[in-house]
């Protein structure tokens, strides 16, 4: 392997965007048979570099060599025809097509101009088979859970041959075991020579997937190692630039009375007779995998959804909830799991979406009061760190992390006694992770409920004073000494 | 925040459009002018008192052309003030002039001046009145002086666009409003043509008809846009408590709407109203601003208001940019989708009364197509169809560009179909250097 050519090397790969310089000169080399994890924080120029790879960018200098031979990456065309697939986080599926359309799109197997079905049919289900999976080919792709359908997006790759797939954080929406079945597929996609590059903000996957790290900063290399040179705190020292002690920061719980109070929440078969408290000072962790019926309980409690069944408690007074509107009158905030669908108007500034759930407050005879308004908003940028140019920024144009301080200003600035956090650090990079639990500590210590969903379970354990577990929309278990708790623990519950 | 030219441009750019098509159709029609009215009585009476010194003796000469009459009676005042002795005055065609000047003749008078309109001054008879009439003596033809400057921007066409366009301008305060929740208000035409019907309608029929009293016209036009509101209250209630698309169920409140005006007209046009229904459409009371173009003025004024400083307009927008993220951050989302369709109603209506007025009667064909002016005003104006972006004052630029062109082509004789092609260019034009503003 060492005397060949490596199957991919990207060369002094640079790309700026209006104002921002993201890539200043990326090498990468990935050789057959290779899961190489591209890691960095959010805006160290990751994506931009795999959108170069997939010809959806074009870099400004640079060249991509393929086998050792220069090749010109100027569309999607010429990075399919080099043999590249680029699996976004979000999917490239027409909802409404079967998988076997799907995998077939754009490039339909057709005879006399007609498209051959039982051809792709057949060939679709060979495909499957070649990945060990079953999905049944005339399930429209809307039916498909996650798992499936990033299952349906590595067939996709698989159809045209591809040599090289890239994978843009594969798991972050799978639970445990889905992880565990992926990677079984990119093992066997590395034995029949296939190069693959992973991004994950999960290190430890990192550690049991791949075969080398490749570390990008600021649109620039800071460290390229075989996985079995590097411990996971080098990782992260690489990717901050700067050395965590730890990533979780310590505090002292001061737990008083009960503040909020569910029981017998049902809704469906998603939510089956939930009953949850959490008190004052308290951070609450609701754990357990994807589907659990986590999400679907705390939005009946914001009254984002109507419930079967169930009181609401709060203070001990029963509330009549039916909209997220009176949940967030009575002071209950919910910052939630997907921030470009639902947590924010990506369109829109960060000043109105700060002021969305705030303007009753800050209006005054329907007039808002732009000054206040203003005014608070520069609070919360400073206290949060949120790296914006000027209130008026597109929220769009921000990062992950960024994004998710937006949100959490809108909620902070709304003072809400019980805060509900759905995944608050999903996809952002470790050093605003790290931002985002000092200040859910704060918030805790200031005496506020906070429940918090997450389903990484070392965050879970780094951060809850109580655990619940759900499974199935159900709570299988309780863990009150979290400091005694484990992983494998969790699991158990979660899986039962 | 510092303006670079480019980003200014995107902002502004339909308004550079808008003083580009100003200027092209300026120039388009620059030619001869010379003045009517009064303002070609003072000029006249002064080139005569220069001419002039010692009382002259002076024929007025007009035709029964608009501003003649004005012409004539301002002429007469300023002359007889200056001490001119006014020999007769010639209303309408040559033969009465010839008839002025043989009287005078035969008073064995002579005669200095001749005033003439630019019209009467080219008459053939007084190319030889030396040998027609040699006993006047040699009598100066005077007309008013000619001057150059567009037709397109004399006032009178200027305040022509303004009245022309005010309705639609209305009704797309409404649709814009509907547009940035993410909806669309298929409806506002025949709402329009409703209101129109049922206004003249209740003026006929209960107020009074062709001796109806302000106060009784003035209930009728409320309560026929307040009859609007309720179609539009049941648009939005069909909205957002079935969740059938805007486009659904607004294209059937069009069927709906037109249908009902032409039942309650009897399919004809309703004209038995009193004359001074009018005022709304047609009269001037303020600076000679039209009415209509004032209260269209203070409704985009009101209207930008709403959209930039109030809780309720960020909500329209908030609702429009992603109604699921707005919901959840409070916004009571069914009322904000409520308020936009029951405003475009009663606006709808508003324009379905001004029209009435203008026409002084009411017609279920009025408004036919309008939802698509409307709808192009809106988007030429940079409002985008999926909806959370948007300004007020772009569906005015809109309106104004489109009524502009229009205009503009009347004026330099482009027939009515290419008008048509023209205008569909255009809009398309319009939305391309809108996406071009989007990437940028």
């Amino acid at each position: 392997m060492i005397d060949t050519a490596p199957l991919l090397e990207m060369r002094g790969i640079v790309k700026s965007f209006p104002g921002v310089q993201a890539l200043r000169g990326v090498n990468l080399t990935l050789h057959a048979g290779e899961v190489l994890a591209l890691l960095g924080e959010n805006g160290a120029g990751k994506s931009t570099l795999m959108k170069v790879l997939g010809g959806a960018d074009h870099a400004d200098q640079g060249g991509i060599l393929i086998d050792g031979r220069e090749i010109p990456f100027h569309s999607l065309k010429d990075s399919r025809s080099a043999g590249v697939a680029v699996i976004y986080q979000e999917f490239n599926l027409v909802p409404s097509l079967t998988a076997s359309e799907n995998l077939f799109l754009g490039h339909e197997i057709t005879r006399g101009g007609f498209v051959a079905r039982n051809q792709e049919r057949r060939s679709a289900t060979e495909l499957f088979k070649r990945l060990g999976v079953e999905i049944e080919i005339d399930t429209p792709c809307r039916r498909l859970s996650t798992a499936q359908q990033q299952l349906v997006e590595i067939a996709k790759a698989l159809a045209f041959d591809a040599r090289i797939i890239v994978m843009d954080e594969p798991s972050a929406t799978l639970t445990s075991y889905e992880v565990g079945r992926l990677f079984e597929i990119i093992r066997d996609l590395k034995r029949q020579g296939i190069g693959i590059i992973y991004i994950s903000h999960r290190l430890d996957e990192i550690a049991a997937i791949a075969d080398r790290v490749t570390v990008l900063r600021d649109g620039k290399n800071v460290g390229d190692r075989p996985i079995k040179q590097i411990t996971r705190n080098e990782m992260i020292e690489l990717m901050v630039g700067r050395d965590l002690k730890d990533e979780f920061p310590k505090r002292n719980s001061m737990i008083g009375a009960t503040r909020l109070e569910a029981t017998g929440l049902r809704r469906g078969r998603t939510v089956q007779n939930v009953s949850l408290t959490v008190r004052r000072g308290e951070i609450l962790a609701l754990t357990g995998l994807v589907g659990a019926g986590r999400t679907e309980t705390v939005r009946l409690i914001f009254g984002a959804d109507a419930r079967d069944a169930g009181t609401i408690r709060l203070d001990g007074k029963e509330l009549t909830i039916r909209s997220p509107k009176e949940a967030i009158s009575l002071g209950i905030g919910l910052l939630t799991e997907d921030r470009k669908l639902q947590g924010l108007i990506l369109k829109h500034s960060v000043r109105e979406n700060f002021g969305l759930p705030n303007l009753t407050w800050l209006s005054h005879r329907g007039f808002v009061r732009q000054s206040r308004e203003r005014r608070e908003l520069d609070h919360y940028i400073g206290l949060l760190k949120i790296k914006v140019s000027n209130q008026e920024q597109i929220s769009n144009h921000l990062s992950g992390g960024n994004q998710q301080k937006v949100v959490l200003s809108k909620w902070l600035a709304r003072n809400c006694e019980v805060l509900i956090f759905d995944e608050p650090t999903r996809g952002i990079d470790v050093g605003a992770k790290y931002e985002i639990y000092l200040l859910m500590n704060e918030l805790a210590a200031a005496g506020k409920a906070i429940i918090m969903i997450s389903s990484e379970f070392p965050e879970v354990l780094g951060m809850a004073d109580r655990i619940l577990v759900m499974h199935e929309g159900r709570v299988t278990g309780e863990i009150n000494d979290v400091r005694q708790a484990t992983q494998e623990q969790i699991m158990q519950l979660a899986m039962s | 925040m510092k303006l670079t030219f480019p980003r200014f441009f995107a902002d502004y750019g339909m308004v550079f459009v808008l003083l580009l098509l100003c200027a092209f159709f300026s120039a388009k029609t620059y030619k001869e002018q010379s003045p009517t009215g009064e303002a070609a009585a003072k000029d006249v009476a002064a080139a005569i008192l220069e001419d002039f010194k010692n009382a002259p003796r002076v024929l007025i000469v007009t035709s029964e052309q608009p501003g003649d009459a004005a012409f004539s009676k301002k002429l007469e005042r300023d002359l007889l003030a200056s001490g001119v002795r006014i020999l007769g005055i010639a209303k309408g065609e040559p033969k009465d002039a010839r008839e002025a000047l043989q009287k005078i003749v035969t008073a064995s008078e002579k005669l200095e001046a001749i005033a003439c309109t630019q019209v009467t001054g080219g008459w053939l008879l007084f190319s030889d009145l030396k040998t027609s009439f040699p006993a006047l003596g040699e009598p100066k033809v005077i007309t008013p002086k000619t001057y150059r400057w567009p037709d397109f921007l004399k006032s009178d066409n200027l305040l022509n666009i303004a009245n022309q366009i005010a309705v639609i301008a209305i009704v797309a305060i409404g649709m814009t409003l509907v547009i940035i929740t993410g909806g669309i208000d298929l409806s506002v035409g025949s709402l329009l043509a409703l209101s129109a019907v049922l206004a003249a309608k209740f003026i006929r029929d209960f107020a009074g008809g062709m001796t109806a009293t302000p106060m009784g016209m003035l209930l009728a036009c409320v309560v026929s846009i307040l009859l609007c509101g309720v179609v539009g209250l049941f648009s939005g209630l069909m909205i957002t408590r079935f969740g059938i698309p805007p486009f659904i169920v607004t294209l059937a409140m069009m069927l709906v709407g037109s249908g009902l005006a032409y039942i309650i007209a009897k399919g004809q046009s309703i004209y038995q109203i009193s004359d001074s229904f009018v005022w709304l459409g047609r009269g001037a009371d303020f600076f000679e601003l039209p009415n209509a173009v004032v209260l269209m003025l203070i409704l985009y004024a009101l209207a930008h208001i709403l959209m930039s400083r109030m809780k309720q307009g960020r909500y329209l927008y908030a609702v429009g940019g992603n109604r699921e993220a707005a919901r959840l951050s409070g916004v009571p989302v069914q009322r904000v989708l409520m308020f936009a369709y029951i405003a475009s109603a009663l606006l709808a209506g508003l324009g379905g009364v001004i029209m009435a007025s203008q026409l002084k009667s009411g017609s279920p064909t009025y408004g036919t197509m309008y939802e698509l002016y409307v709808i192009a005003a809106v988007v030429v104006g940079g409002t985008s169809l999926s909806g959370g972006e948007g300004k007020m004052f772009g569906t005015l630029t809109g309106a104004f560009t489109i009524a502009v062109i229009q205009n503009g082509m009347n004026l330099t004789d482009v027939e009515s179909y290419t008008q048509k092609v023209v205008l569909g260019l255009v809009i398309l034009g319009a939305v391309l250097l809108d996406r071009n503003r989007h990437r940028a």
